[in-house]
């Protein structure tokens, strides 16, 4: 069979497979729509946070950045991992025994004050829309590709489809279906890595392929032949990076606390039973994407020997298919600047005639290695339920941020629980549309402004929240006082020195203590905690009973279920 | 203060403790092995792997994981230790 027929029987499988676990376990309650009905188990939680955790980001593009940038890609790696400790030792077990349904129900509460509440409502809405955007984007780029189809039909049918299970089956159908994509994606990842780490290096562990020596008998190192192919060309050595050290460490960091502070993962650790699960199934969340993370950067030095094995000095005419169907898609183009009909892919800007997306290492990577049809057409699925399983997670988020914290909590408090659920789904239906139109028409600033959500997420809830919890006598205006200011800074530095929207982009030296815009998120959190902290001791004290509540999550048993007030 | 509200200061004490203690090394392994002390680090070499670049990108990972095993072992047995097991 070809990749075509094969995509279309794994996708068809795959969508049909989600479609029935959807129809299955529809949600009949607001608490089934927003927390799962507040008794999932450990691992299916756990599986359900690492498919919501891994997105079309991480599927996609992660290996073929690292690939590119080598150690410099490290801050994706270790910021994308080691925020899950920050979440399983700091903010999920809290917010577990707090029993709510979403990040800004815990602000509103924990501040005593609706006005915290708009703040975090806010912030949650800006997070979630800039990041499904790329989600649906990612599903376009995958069916454009894969299955022929127009980028913008590959978009509707991808709205079509997770409209189809979080309308209906809210947290509940989400969860179940992201157990069911977890599989597929992480299955889809790591067949072809397997196979082209035994390719290369004779070892089937693409972890320690990566740091084995080359199966062509020469007993050189995988790296060291990298990093001196590396160097021969112009670029850095691969395991060196152009980064300076207070960057890596900022993004890093950034990207921990912002994976911390994102409300589409926390408010997984809402489903789970007691205080104790939710520490469980934190761990085996991160075990679950660790697995998909530790492959990442050995299929990233993978891709990238092949490819330089491949084009580097060779004559374009002697190129294989999957390069001409790349070039197809505009994701890879030859520019024969000397006219001599031969490749040359160097760092020298003016010499060089290759550009590859970063998007097509991970799917190009099984054509490339010359692996069979069924595996180029998995990742293809893989890719796409990497994209949905997030896309559904954050529109659950933002659905509950409108239905539950506005409608209910701020504007009519009296609406009946079938209203809600109603509430809930046309937010949903309303979030599916405005994420599949910015994923047809991207504005140009979509793709720049994801990497930052994670930068927003650290100025602006992390902070409020582990105040929240560590600090008894935190008050609402320091809290609230310290998201305004964190999330506005940071918006200012992205529109300076990423966006342009405060006139020209200004020139790297001219960073912030040399700190990246993906950097920021760190000074912005810093700087929230520090003007929580200020504000905090020149105005009253929390009322008695708010200290109550933090003394009472501070203890783990009699979490009960998630409830409402 | 109440026999309570002491028994919910010390267990809180011992949790803040064990928080302390892991965040450290989550610190260490990422933030020092990967990042401030790379350089030196990857002057050794382990099979393929340089050992600043190998804690960047493999080793703090499978950390990050044990911690967060370590610490729903700690705090199970601490949850015991005070009763609030259920």
């Amino acid at each position: 069979m070809s990749v075509q027929v094969w995509t279309y029987l794994l996708v068809g499988i795959t969508f049909a497979l989600y479609i029935g676990i959807a129809i299955w376990s529809r949600a009949g309650s607001t608490k089934e729509f927003y927390v799962a009905g507040g008794g999932v188990s450990p691992l299916a939680n756990g599986m359900a946070t690492a498919a919501d955790w891994m997105s079309a980001a991480s599927f996609i593009s992660m290996a073929g950045i690292i690939a590119f940038a080598g150690y410099d890609g490290s801050v994706y790696l270790m910021g994308w991992t080691g925020g899950y400790v920050l979440l399983a030792l700091l903010l999920a077990p809290y917010l577990r025994k707090f029993g709510k349904f979403t990040v800004p129900d815990f602000i509103g509460d924990r501040y005593y004050s609706n006005t915290a509440r708009m703040v975090a409502v806010f912030c949650a809405l800006i997070v979630s829309f800039t990041y499904v955007a790329g989600q649906m984007r990612g599903v376009g780029v995958v069916f454009s590709r894969f299955l022929q189809v127009d980028i913008n039909t590959g978009v509707i049918i991808g709205m079509i489809i997770v409209l189809f299970y979080a309308v209906l089956g809210g947290m509940k159908g989400i969860t179940y279906t992201q157990v069911a994509q977890y599989c597929v994606l992480i299955f889809a990842f790591m067949v072809p890595a397997i196979f082209i780490s035994f390719q290369m290096t004779g070892n089937p562990i693409p972890q320690l392929g990566m740091g084995s020596t080359l199966n062509d008998g020469s007993g050189t190192f995988l790296m060291d032949r990298l990093n001196g192919l590396s160097t021969e060309l112009g670029f850095a050595e691969y395991t060196d990076g152009t980064k300076s050290v207070i960057d890596v460490f900022a993004i890093t960091l950034a990207l921990m606390v912002g994976t911390a502070g994102l409300p589409h993962v926390i408010v997984r650790f809402f489903t789970v039973k007691r205080v104790k699960d939710a520490r469980k199934s934190a761990g085996l969340a991160l075990l679950l994407i660790a697995i998909l993370y530790t492959t990442a950067p050995a299929v990233s030095v993978f891709a990238k020997m092949n490819l330089i094995d491949t084009v580097s000095n060779e004559k374009y005419s002697l190129m294989p298919v999957w390069f001409k169907n790349w070039e197809e898609t505009g994701l890879l183009t030859f520019d024969d600047k000397n006219k001599d009909g031969i490749i040359q892919y160097v760092a020298d800007k003016d010499k060089n005639e290759l550009t590859v997306d970063n998007d097509i290492m991970v799917l190009a990577n099984p054509e490339i290695a010359n692996l069979p049809a069924w595996v180029i057409a998995l990742v293809a699925a893989g890719g796409l339920a990497a994209a949905l399983s997030t896309a559904a997670g954050l529109l659950l988020v933002i659905s509950a941020s409108v239905s539950h914290d506005l409608i209910k909590k701020v504007f009519k408090p009296n609406i009946s629980e079938k209203g809600e659920l109603w509430a809930a789904r046309g937010a949903a239906t309303v979030a599916v549309v405005i994420a599949g139109y910015f994923g047809i028409h991207p504005p140009g600033f979509v793709a720049a402004v994801v990497a930052l959500a994670f930068g927003l997420a650290a100025a602006s809830f992390f902070p409020a929240i582990v105040l929240g919890i560590f600090y008894k006598k935190m008050n609402k205006e320091g809290a609230i006082g310290g998201m305004v200011v964190g999330i506005s800074l940071m918006l200012f530095y992205m529109a300076k020195f990423k966006l342009g929207w405060l006139g020209e982009i200004p020139d790297k030296s001219e960073w912030w203590f040399g700190i990246s815009p993906e950097g920021f998120g760190t000074v912005a959190m810093i700087v929230n905690f520090i003007v929580a902290l200020v504000i905090n001791r020149f105005t009253p004290e929390p009322p008695e009973e708010v200290q109550e509540i933090v003394e009472n999550i501070r203890i783990p048993s009699g979490a009960g279920e998630a409830v409402d007030h | 203060m109440s026999e309570k509200q002491k028994k919910a200061t010390a267990y809180w004490k011992e949790n803040v403790r064990y928080l302390f203690i892991l965040l450290s090394i989550w610190f260490a392994v990422s933030f020092g092995a990967g990042i401030l002390f790379k350089d030196a680090l990857n002057t050794i070499k382990i099979g393929g792997f340089k050992l600043g670049f190998w804690f960047a990108q493999q080793g703090s990972i499978y950390v990050f994981v044990i911690l967060i095993f370590v610490y729903v072992r700690l705090m199970n047995k601490l949850d015991k230790k005070y009763g609030y097991n259920e």
